[in-house]
């Protein structure tokens, strides 16, 4: 049986419009202009229990209306939505029992308090019991590592510390879906893999089922094994990671850090995609030529500081998808 | 229930900080209730003719209006209308909580912190060096108690409903300055409402205003006689009962055309 199911889901905003400068500020006040903008236009998909999905677009794609209508915040002009078995904007609070969410860009913490006196607070809001609450709070503690934060006021919190705090508060009521709203944003790389390492050990362990958003794509290759991509409120692709980059193209990025700035390169299988002072950016086809070849001839042919092979970044897929689909 | 008592005491432990402002306010207050105090020195040394109250009740009720105002003064919660700004309010509804009661119970930590910090000294230096009375009775006393906590229920719904009201306009100050104005004056803040005029009498007693302040000062004062006290305080419930009702038909329509900023 599905967690998640979603079918059809619309939902529209109406946005007031006014012609810019003083003549349309007046006009504004006799009348306005409203515009619809489809945040969702028929966006269906099923999530099982235990599935990690990563749910990417652009800004202002649907993400995050998609989060607030599953969890009840927001009410869809049309099409049916389940969790859990339940309509989540007609059984909102029931619902939030069930669901744990996390904001990279906002925490859920009280401010002025030690984390553990919001952690206690969050046991009073979700009614966990006492003996429940505790073995919970202490393995979050444990598995997270933040002994030795817990007592400081959340605001003087450095935001790896913050985060990690609200990953553990958003579990204390042992929720069975998991929201994770740009967990990784502005973190250091040490910290972003303690978040991930965590997620990726809840969703093993716990069959805790996780639904990410993200503009990381290192985030999304870490932990996902399926994708959604969403634009213009509606998705475009749903498959795991590698379905989803073949769709689009195989291509790999190498950008080269060169000793010289006035060295050009060139190679027959690679095609530069950009300069900037000594780095130099080429992509190429790793079905074509393989990374490692190109590289030992690249090291060969000219003098190389530093180089890495990336992937295409997620705009540039997203851009190609959504390019494809109006074609 | 225990979720909305976590909340408050939360909101009410986080205020008891604010240390250095009760001081200051307190200094304040009762500066202001003693150019009041000598207002009224002078008025009823002036006046011939018979008042409503005597000079030792308009004293009396000067000072508790002066160690009590923060239950009616405090205004809209202003991080939740930060949150309605930032669009961020919606995130409120993740909590499995009703939203009404999660700002009820902060509104009245947000007046029952402040007052009590600032009542208890303000009380032993006014009854020490000002004039204020000890409570015309025993029955005086216990029915102030009561009706002072119920002009913190009916202060934090009306603050409840104006924080509301922010949902639609979102630089709504002036609704709410308005509000307080009316609350200033009617609630008997600045001039005890029995010295208002006769004809003002049946409007003022209407007024769900008198419930925040008039009414248990005049209990204290036995300037409303004890019998009386469960017809005022009756008075007080009903309004908070209205206003919530309000405040909650208003925070379901709210919610229902809320514009969430964000993809």
């Amino acid at each position: 049986m599905s967690l998640i199911r979603v079918e059809n889901l619309v939902k529209t905003f109406s946005v007031a419009e006014r012609a810019a400068g003083l003549w349309g500020a007046f006009k504004g006040l006799a009348y306005r202009r409203h515009r619809t903008v489809r945040a969702l236009d028929g966006v269906s998909f099923t999530i099982d229990p235990g599935e990690l999905v990563g749910y990417i677009g652009p800004n202002g794609a649907g993400k995050s209306t998609t989060v607030k209508t599953l969890s009840g915040i927001l009410v869809p002009d049309s099409g049916r939505c389940e969790v859990l078995g339940r309509t989540p904007w007609k059984d909102r609070i029931a619902n939030a029992r069930d669901i744990g969410v996390v904001f990279g860009q906002r925490t859920q913490l009280w401010w002025d308090l030690p984390a553990i006196e919001s952690f206690d607070l969050l046991r009073d809001i979700y009614r966990v019991p006492r003996t429940d609450y505790i073995a919970t709070r202490d393995q979050l503690i444990e598995r997270l590592d933040l002994g030795s934060f817990l007592d400081v006021p959340v605001r003087q919190l450095s935001l790896g510390q913050r985060m990690r705090c609200d990953l553990a508060a958003s579990l204390l009521h042992r929720p069975r879906l998991l929201y994770l709203d740009e967990p990784t944003i502005g973190l250091d790389a040490v910290s972003k893999l303690a978040v991930r390492d965590f997620v990726r050990s809840m969703n093993r362990e716990r069959q805790l089922t996780v639904i990410l958003t993200t503009h990381d794509m290192d985030d999304i290759e870490a932990l996902c094994n399926r994708v959604m991509v969403i634009n213009e409120g509606r998705i475009l692709s749903d498959g795991t990671l590698e379905d989803l980059r073949k769709t689009v193209t195989t291509e790999r990025w190498l950008t080269v850090d060169l000793l010289d700035e006035t060295t050009n390169i060139s190679d027959p299988d690679a095609q530069v995609i950009g300069r900037d002072g000594a780095r130099v950016t080429l992509r190429f086809d790793p079905e074509r030529i393989p990374a490692a070849a190109l590289i030992s001839r690249i090291t060969a042919q000219y003098a190389v500081r530093d180089l890495f092979v990336e992937n295409p970044p997620i705009e540039q897929i997203i851009a190609r998808i959504y390019a494809e689909q109006k074609r | 229930m225990r979720g909305y008592w976590a909340i408050f005491s939360a909101r009410f432990r986080t205020l008891l900080q604010y240390r250095a402002a009760a001081l200051a306010g307190l200094g304040t207050q009762i500066f202001w209730g003693w150019v009041r105090v000598m207002v009224f020195y002078a008025f009823y040394q002036s006046s011939l003719a018979a008042q409503p109250m005597t000079y030792e009740q308009v004293v009396s009720y000067i000072w508790l209006g002066q160690a009590t105002l923060l239950i009616l003064l405090v205004g809209v919660d202003n991080d939740i209308v930060a949150m309605i700004r930032s669009g961020t309010v919606a995130y409120e509804m993740l909590r499995p909580m009703d939203v009404y009661s999660l700002w009820y119970a902060r509104a009245a930590a947000a007046r029952v912190a402040p007052v009590l910090m600032r009542a208890v000294p303000m009380f032993i230096l006014a009854g020490l060096f000002f004039g204020l009375q000890p409570p015309a009775s025993f029955a005086a006393g216990c029915l102030w108690a009561v009706a002072t906590a119920a002009s913190v229920l009916l202060a934090s719904a009306l603050g409840t409903l104006m924080t509301v009201t922010m949902l639609w306009t979102i630089a709504g100050d002036g609704i709410v300055r308005i509000t307080y104005s009316a609350v200033f004056i009617f609630s008997g803040s600045i001039i005890p409402l029995p010295m208002f005029p006769a004809w003002m009498q049946p409007l003022l007693n209407f007024l769900p205003f008198r419930g925040m302040a008039d009414i248990p000062f005049r209990l204290y004062t036995g300037n409303i006689p004890a019998s009386e006290g469960v017809i005022v305080i009756a008075h007080q419930l009903a309004w908070t009962i209205f206003l919530v009702i309000c405040g909650r038909w208003f925070i379901a329509r709210g919610a229902r055309r809320l514009v969430v900023q964000g993809g």
